[in-house]
């Protein structure tokens, strides 16, 4: 009993070991290769690597990754991963672009576990490009109110989702906080 | 019995989803659009189909006392395998898919069939019963993703039929789930009724 029981665990471990190993790689390059696209997707046009570049911030208890998109050499603005946990279940993570003054250049939703139809519009519904008045696009926390309209801010709420939106904003002011901390840095 | 037959069988008189009602977690869970609920059927039945040899090809060598936790180490190598693998080279498929694909483990259809079929049958009867059983959960998640995804956002496969606005949400949301399985299954049996 014990023998055969042991026999399949060690043979099963052994394989699991093997498959681990030859799809490390593989998984690392994936996982990578999101990231990066999400940077290139929302940072204005760069020719370095912000990857190697990454400077972390922690905010409020958690890190927020700063990824400075530069042209040439000289900074046009800066890729920010963020996160929220006012999210309607638990957290979400979120890339946002930013210009050099501080304007939202582009975002990329990374994780989330929004209700789907609902929160989970959040991917398209703040950079649609048939809707512009929803956009966050081109706004700057500095100088735009950056809350939902419930809220007295500028910004036009998911339809029945606002509590998305708002972790949406949330997790946009946190990156804008970490930008200006690596620009005050630099 | 019949190599066919096996196979039929999975599909029509003893469909998982349909007349079993076996796997309603990810059945419920992951049906919210038609690839979704394709690429959880696919990643089941390669579970299954792997999971059904190796199991039918030791049952001699398993005493039964141990047989349930041997069956287990088993799935869980299997699905762990599976996920590593999709992680790597389907990237997509495992962030839409997330949490269900580790929790085939605890799907009961993969370990009904071990305890049903492979460990009483030889091994290529009970591949061809993993494809069976597959084949059947793979066809009601596609359809009962398709049927949601029609109805609530008005697209197959993505592809737009009417616009969306004129979707009932609630089709993509959990209760939909319910509804359109209910409904499905009424049909399922009504035409196996008719057909016996």
């Amino acid at each position: 009993m014990v023998l055969s029981l042991g026999l399949i665990t060690i043979v099963a471990g052994t394989l699991l070991a093997l498959v681990y190993n030859t799809t490390k790689e593989p998984i690392d390059q994936a996982k990578l290769e999101k990231q990066t696209q999400a940077i290139s997707e929302v940072a204005p046009e760069f020719n370095n690597q912000p990857t190697t570049e990454e400077v972390k911030f922690v905010i409020d208890g958690d890190t927020v990754n700063v990824y400075p998109a530069k042209k040439d050499g000289q900074l046009v603005g800066a890729a920010v991963k963020s996160w929220t946990k006012k999210a309607f279940s638990g957290s979400f993570s979120v890339m946002y672009g930013f210009d050099t003054d501080g304007n939202v250049t582009g975002y990329a939703v990374l994780a989330h576990e929004e209700t789907p139809g609902l929160g989970a519009k959040m991917d398209i519904w703040f950079k649609d490009p048939v809707n512009t008045e929803r956009s966050v696009i081109g706004l700057n926390p500095d100088v735009n109110n950056m809350t939902v309209s419930k809220d007295g801010g500028e910004v036009d709420a998911i339809t029945a989702a606002t509590i998305s939106s708002r972790a949406f904003l949330d997790a946009l002011s946190r990156a804008h906080n970490a930008f200006k901390q690596y620009k005050e840095q630099n | 019995m019949n190599k066919l037959s096996i196979i039929l069988n999975g599909i029509v008189r003893d469909n998982p989803t349909f007349v079993l009602l076996l796997g309603m977690c990810p059945t419920l869970g992951t049906t919210g659009s038609a690839l979704t609920g394709m690429s959880m059927g696919l990643a089941t039945m390669a579970v299954l189909i792997c999971s059904n040899i190796v199991i039918s090809a030791i049952k001699n060598f398993i005493p039964s006392g141990v047989r349930i936790p041997a069956y287990i180490v088993v799935i869980a190598a299997f699905v762990t395998i599976l996920q590593m693998l999709i992680q790597a080279y389907l990237p997509a498929i495992n962030d839409s898919l997330g949490i269900f694909i580790p929790l085939i483990v605890v799907n009961c259809i993969v370990l009904g069939r071990a305890e049903a079929f492979a460990s009483r049958n030889s091994v290529f009867d009970s591949m061809l019963d993993g494809i069976g059983i597959g084949l059947g959960f793979s066809i009601a998640l596609t359809l009962l993703g398709a049927v949601r995804e029609l109805i609530g956002t008005g697209r197959i496969f993505g592809v737009a039929l009417y616009p969306e606005s004129y979707g009932s949400l609630v089709f993509v949301l959990a209760p939909g789930a319910f509804i359109a399985l209910g409904f499905l299954i009424a049909i399922f049996n009504n035409l196996k009724k008719k057909e016996s």
